[in-house]
């Protein structure tokens, strides 16, 4: 079968066109109705066309036309009521088919090219499908042309089927929103933007894809829009990525003025260092600029605070976008720049840190939080600090099969939280949860195999990824970021199963009211999350290293893409030595989070009251080798609890300096350059004419001294 | 013996009486006035140098200004109408509304 | 009797000749339309336009090959005029089209309003097309006095009159500058033919006379491309304009002044580059900051888009510095080029996010603010998505138009040598994003109160459904008009 490239992203647009135009002619006919409404309901605004003078506006203000339908629960649900269920079931059908069909044309392309990749020991030449030329300037041309190659295929591979699957998801789980349609609309946008990235053959194509991310994670996060903290959400998201993007495209024009060239052909010329040597710019520079893009995109530090916030958003798109794709596509541009990356190994040393400290930094903030989805959001940013750990460390290889493994046992652990949150009524506090085990069996049983799997427990897929970052780490003499991912792989079994136990065991914690409504949910929903269970069970034997007997397949698959970094060998002993460390820290963490939180009692707001209590208790050291039984406590007051202390200062301490830091500054800068432009924009004439004659003045006197 | 450099001096010291008028007088009148003088160090100028050149063009251009600055007379004065009308007023320090 | 330039001369300026003559005679029937009839008025206005339009390939294939210098050097018709012309003819269409019901539901009279615009046009027709800086000179009056009279038209309305007078006296005053510096150039060049001024300056050494003959033609460019410290003007008259004559002002009359700004600058100054690249690199770093963060601090839509637009005019520089620079090692030189798309796209966006701004204005004349946006997601998706477009597309967003235009321009900056004015370029359009996207915020993250004050009108929505389509045609498929462009250059 022959499917061309270019039908991949075309058929979500196709969906995005075709659920656009069906949702606005609803969204039209509604507005009509409700302005109707609104006449009716204030006979004495006479809608005059014409200008002159204010019309009694002011007096009619306020939410008349809405709010009255306001009565849904927290974080959930416009004014309004749910679809018709025919327009529901069509925007659905052409949501997950246009998404559905992109993954079959995608696998069709993906299965001949992965075994022919395979069978041929150095790899095959990339598939370049060229559409039309875009635009061409001065030697510099651009087209819009298709590239397969092993890296673009792995993201086809999993961006397509984690799409189907989470469309899928959505079906069942938007059923009761009012932007049903918009909400695929934009969904199918997003695939279509995500599938340009993927397949983009140039940066400033790349870029399209990029920016056609940013476009709808902004507007996907803002969806529930009568939500304040929505908005100010997207705000946040908006103002960091914007950082990102100026990065981004410097770095572009920087590849550019290197490469003299912006299509992936400069990575050919990267690999045999052809650099022109009269650019103004460096390649350590174009390497920061980059990278600073992908900080943006990917949540690293110290861009990483939009994403907990975009939880705002519906749970699907912090599934699909805000942690199994959009977010990874930073990795994925550090990985396609790798040849450009090892020019520069003092970048990639920076690269490593920034990777290794967001991933500590975000894994100490998660034992803090008690929302399920923003648990999942600091785990997301940390994991992609360990993606750019390996990148940096020059393992790219290892950290893209990270971000393989990580968007299926991601992704579940996201539909999971999803699903426990429908259960419960839209909570999220997981301190209200506990219980749910037997009551949402199916959910429990998915998140539990993605919660192993993220600990890095083997054989599940978390283990044989994340085991390689730390190993390569460590062959490439990075002890210390060796010894930092190991903690931190301590600290996300931890906290994922403090996340384990407070939702699924023990008593349930919320009301008896809630207790009898807790359902599980649709096929629709628990298909998805068996299909990504499955996934993050069984996604890790593609890349088995070869201490364990395999051939460390994935990787290999990629080699041909990336840049070829001199291999460390450790002896196979040192191999198991070291996961025989990372298995041991991760029992070590889920047995301390196992004891901590199973104790909860039914009144207690923070989970370990006792230790809490404790804590206040002893000023000194001396009581807590007294109390042997208390021994537990004595652990949970020294060192956990700093630790969350610690992480409640980091996350809301830092967020507070970061982002205040940020507005604030900008807001002085602008001010003070607005008040400049205003003060020569007086509005009297006369100023104005002083300012045109000091302009030509400094002119003059300049092209007179010169 | 007069050269053109005179005639040049005596149009950059109408031109920048023009200028400062524009920039001191508050009367929408006077600040027409000034541009009309501004306009009229240009002639000078432009009349100087033709005859320095021996060309026929700056004569032309002269006519041509002269005509163009009647005209932009005419509209001054028409906004000068408009603007009494509304504020019974021909200080430019008046339509200063809008800023910012 | 014989006149010193052949008849067919004529036939160079036929669609400026028939535009002349048809504004003339709408001047004279508004003398007897009625009040509330003047909508055929603003169809034969356009007609006219339209008829303009064609005449141009007419011309152009009647009076020889190109470029046709006609009336002893006055005037050249070639393809840099035509590319200018037609953007000229479209952008005053278009802007009719805004004006119908506007002018229609005032209690103005329109059909001095339609021949102004046509007189205006005509105008700027001339400029396109002037080699000589007599003609160059007499077409921008044309255009600037239309344009004053078309600023306070609405001469009931304090804040119209209010631009009028400021537009007035400070156009006068950079037409006088403007003149004053031409005077001294031909003082030193010795003629007004551009032409011949190139081949004077280059066989005459360097003058204070001519140095300052240049800096104050190139402040009274300046003044009339917005651009700072001569930009002040630009909001004001903005704000205070009727709201489809802002639309106008912020795109025709920019488009004719870069017409001739390139032609003065290249084909006359050409020689004496190095002497005023520094002035407008100079400009073009402040402008780019200026209009970027003075349209930050703006609640008032039209004045925001007026800042937006001085912030486009500093990024447009850049293409004359990179032009100025000389070719590269190819021999290649896309400043101007670059500029030819950007000033297309600019032309699309920027008058389909006005297009918006005159369906949303019925709150009453010229009080528009970033709120009225508020909601429109909801209340007219259709509208939302449309301004959604533009706002991308202002911002250099891909894949619209705006990127296209941008990714030109920066890169033409950065091959000439100016790669830290790319970069401020870069910078900025990163701000500019934050103003943009507030109104992107109002519509689809705020909820609206009460109705949406909308008009329905099918000719402004019509023209903005164009500007949509042009915009992301020349986003996504940007290649033809490309290399169109690229054969509009300069000599």
């Amino acid at each position: 079968m022959n499917v061309p490239l270019w039908t991949i992203p075309a058929l979500p647009l196709a969906g995005f066109l075709l659920n656009g135009a069906v949702a606005l002619r609803a969204g039209a006919r509604r507005a009509a109705r409700a302005s109707e409404a609104w006449r009716a309901a204030h006979p004495d605004a006479a809608h005059d066309d014409d200008h002159g003078g204010g019309d009694a506006h002011a007096a009619h203000d306020g939410h008349a036309s809405h709010g009255s339908a306001d009565d849904h629960g927290s974080g959930h649900g416009h004014g309004g009521a749910a679809l018709p269920r025919g327009q529901r079931l069509f925007h659905g059908v052409v949501g997950v088919a246009s998404c559905g069909l992109a993954a079959v044309a995608a696998f069709a392309n993906l299965v001949p090219y992965v075994k022919a990749s395979l069978a041929s020991p150095e790899g095959i030449a990339p598939v370049v499908q060229h559409a039309y030329l875009w635009m061409a300037a001065g030697g510099l041309s651009v087209d819009i042309a298709f590239r397969l190659d092993p890296l673009s295929a792995m993201m086809l591979a999993f961006v397509t089927l984690v799409g189907t699957l989470i469309h899928l998801y959505s079906v069942g789980y938007m059923q009761e929103e009012e932007g049903y349609g918009r909400f695929f609309a934009y969904l199918n946008l997003f695939m279509f933007a995500m599938l340009t990235l993927v397949l983009a053959n140039s940066l400033p194509m790349l870029f399209i894809g990029w920016e056609g991310v940013g476009l709808c994670s902004y507007l996907l996060i803002g969806y529930y829009y009568d939500k304040d903290f929505a908005v100010a959400a997207g705000k946040k998201a908006f103002v960091t990525n914007r950082v990102g993007d100026f990065g981004m495209i410097l770095g572009i024009f920087g590849i550019i003025s290197l490469f003299g060239t912006a299509d992936f052909s400069f990575l050919d010329k990267a690999r045999h260092a052809m650099v022109n040597g009269g650019s103004p710019v460096t390649v350590y520079a174009v390497c920061l600029l980059l990278f600073l893009g992908a900080c943006g995109k990917s949540a690293q530090f110290p861009l990483y605070v939009w994403l907990p916030d975009a939880m705002a958003g519906p749970t699907p798109v912090s599934a699909l976008i805000h942690a199994a794709t959009m977010v990874t596509a930073g990795v994925y541009l550090v990985a396609r720049c790798s040849a450009v990356y090892v020019l520069a190994p003092d970048a990639m040393t920076l690269v490593a840190w920034i990777g290794a400290g967001t991933a500590v930094l975000a894994a100490t903030i998660g034992l803090a939080q008690n929302d399920i989805k923003k648990v999942l959001a600091y785990s997301t940013v940390s994991q992609l600090g360990y993606m750019f750990l390996a990148c940096g460390v020059g393992a790219f290889g290892v950290g893209m099969f990270h971000v393989f493994t990580h968007a299926f046992f991601k992704a579940c652990l996201f539909l999971g939280s999803g699903s426990v949150i429908m259960a419960m009524h839209h909570e999220q506090d997981m301190r209200a949860m506990g219980g749910l085990a037997p009551k949402i069996r199916q959910t429990f049983l998915t998140m539990m195999i993605a919660t192993l799997a993220i600990s890095g427990i083997p054989p599940l897929a978390g283990f044989f990824s994340k085991d390689q970052i730390l190993g390569a780490a460590f062959a490439t003499g990075h002890t210390v970021l060796y010894v930092v991912g190991l903690g931190t792989a301590g600290l996300t079994a931890f906290y994922m199963f403090r996340l384990a136990r407070m939702t699924f065991y023990g008593p349930f914690q919320g009301t008896k009211e809630a207790e009898g409504h807790v359902h599980e949910s649709p096929a629709t929903m628990t298909v998805p999350l068996w299909v990504l269970a499955t996934g993050a069970l069984f996604a890790g034997f593609l890349g088995v290293p070869a201490a364990l007997g395999g051939r460390n397949t994935f990787v290999r698959f990629l080699e041909p893409s990336l840049a070829r970094v001199p291999e460390h060998e450790v002896p196979h002993s040192t191999e198991y030595l070291l996961m025989g460390l990372s298995v041991a820290v991760a029992l070590v963490g889920i047995g301390l989070a196992w004891r901590w939180y199973g104790q909860a009692t039914a009144t207690s707001a923070v989970p370990s009251a006792a230790a809490d209590a404790f804590y206040r208790k002893t000023g000194a050291l001396g009581p807590i080798v007294a109390n042997k039984w208390n021994v537990d406590e004595g652990i949970e007051a020294l060192v956990l609890s700093p630790f969350r202390k610690l992480g409640t200062f980091l996350w809301r301490g830092f967020d507070a300096l970061f982002i205040d830091g940020i507005v604030n500054a900008s807001a002085f800068l602008v001010e003070l350059t607005g008040d400049l432009v205003r003060f020569f924009t007086t509005g009297n004439v006369r100023n104005y004419a002083l300012a045109f004659s000091l302009g030509v003045l400094a002119f003059a006197l300049f092209v007179l001294v010169r | 013996m007069v050269t053109v450099a005179h005639y040049v001096g005596l149009s950059f010291v109408l031109f920048t009486i023009g200028v400062v008028g524009v920039l001191i007088r508050r009367n929408l009148l006077t600040v027409l006035m000034s541009i009309e003088l501004i306009l009229n160090a240009v002639n000078i100028n432009l009349v100087a140098f033709a005859r320095q050149l021996g060309d026929l063009t700056g004569h032309v251009f002269v006519v041509f200004v002269i005509a163009v600055a009647a005209g932009e007379a005419a509209i001054g004065l028409a906004i000068v109408v408009s603007l009494y009308r509304l504020k019974s007023t021909v200080s430019l320090d008046d339509a200063s509304e809008m800023k910012g | 009797m014989t006149f010193p330039f052949p008849a067919s001369d004529l036939l160079v300026i036929l669609p400026e000749l028939v535009l002349t003559q048809l504004a003339l005679g709408i001047l004279l029937w508004a003398t007897v339309v009625r009040k509330g009839r003047e909508a055929t008025l603003a169809w034969v206005s356009i007609a006219s336009l339209a008829a303009a339009a064609v005449l141009i390939p007419v011309a152009a294939r009647l009076s020889g090959p190109l470029p046709r210098a006609a009336f002893g050097g006055m005037l050249t018709l070639d393809r840099f005029s035509i590319f200018f012309k037609v953007l000229v003819l479209l952008a005053t269409a278009v802007t009719i089209l805004f004006s119908l019901k506007f002018v229609g539901t005032s209690s103005y009279p329109g059909g001095e309003y339609y021949a102004l615009l046509l007189f205006s046009a005509v105008g700027m027709l001339f400029m396109a097309s002037g080699t000589h800086l007599v003609s160059i000179y007499i077409a921008l009056e044309l255009m600037a006095l239309s344009q004053y009279v078309l600023a306070g038209y609405f001469k009931r309305e304090t804040k119209s009159v209010e631009a009028a007078a400021k537009y007035f006296v400070l156009g006068a005053f950079s037409s006088g500058v403007l003149l004053y510096g031409i005077s001294l150039v031909y003082g030193a060049a010795g003629s007004l033919d551009l032409g011949d001024v190139a081949r004077s300056l280059a066989a005459t050494p360097r003058s204070s006379l001519l140095g300052v003959g240049i800096v104050l033609t190139a402040s009274g460019m300046l003044f009339k491309i917005a651009s700072a410290p001569f930009h002040v003007w630009a909001p004001d008259v903005y704000e205070g304009a009727p709201t489809p004559i802002s639309a106008f002002f912020s795109v025709g009359p920019k488009l004719a002044a870069y017409a001739i700004f390139a032609r003065i600058f290249f084909v006359g100054f050409g020689p004496r580059a190095g002497d005023w690249a520094p002035v407008l690199a100079a400009s073009a770093a402040l402008t780019m900051v200026v209009g970027n963060v003075g349209a930050l601090l703006q609640q008032n839509v039209k004045r925001m888009l007026g800042y937006s637009s001085i912030g486009h005019a500093g990024y447009a520089l850049l293409g004359l510095l990179a032009y100025a620079s000389g070719t590269d090692a190819r021999g290649e030189n896309f400043g101007l080029w670059a500029i030819l798309i950007y000033l297309a796209a600019y032309l699309l966006m920027t008058l389909g996010a006005f297009g918006l701004v005159v369906l949303l204005e019925a709150k009453g004349y010229a009080t528009e603010s970033v709120d009225d946006f508020n909601g429109l997601s909801k209340k007219n998706p259709l509208a939302a998505a449309a301004m959604l477009v533009f706002l991308l597309s202002l911002a250099g967003i891909p894949p619209t138009a705006g990127f296209v235009g941008k990714y030109f321009l920066f890169s033409a900056a950065m091959k000439a040598g100016w790669p830290s004015l790319a970069l401020l370029a870069v910078l900025m359009s990163a701000v500019s994003l934050f103003y943009y996207f507030r109104i992107a915020r109002a519509m689809y993250l705020v909820e609206g109160e009460g109705e949406l004050r909308w008009r329905e009108e099918p000719a402004v929505a019509a023209a903005v459904a164009v500007c949509v389509a042009g915009t992301l045609l020349l986003g996504i498929l940007p290649q033809p008009f490309v290399a169109l462009a690229k054969s509009c250059l300069l000599p």
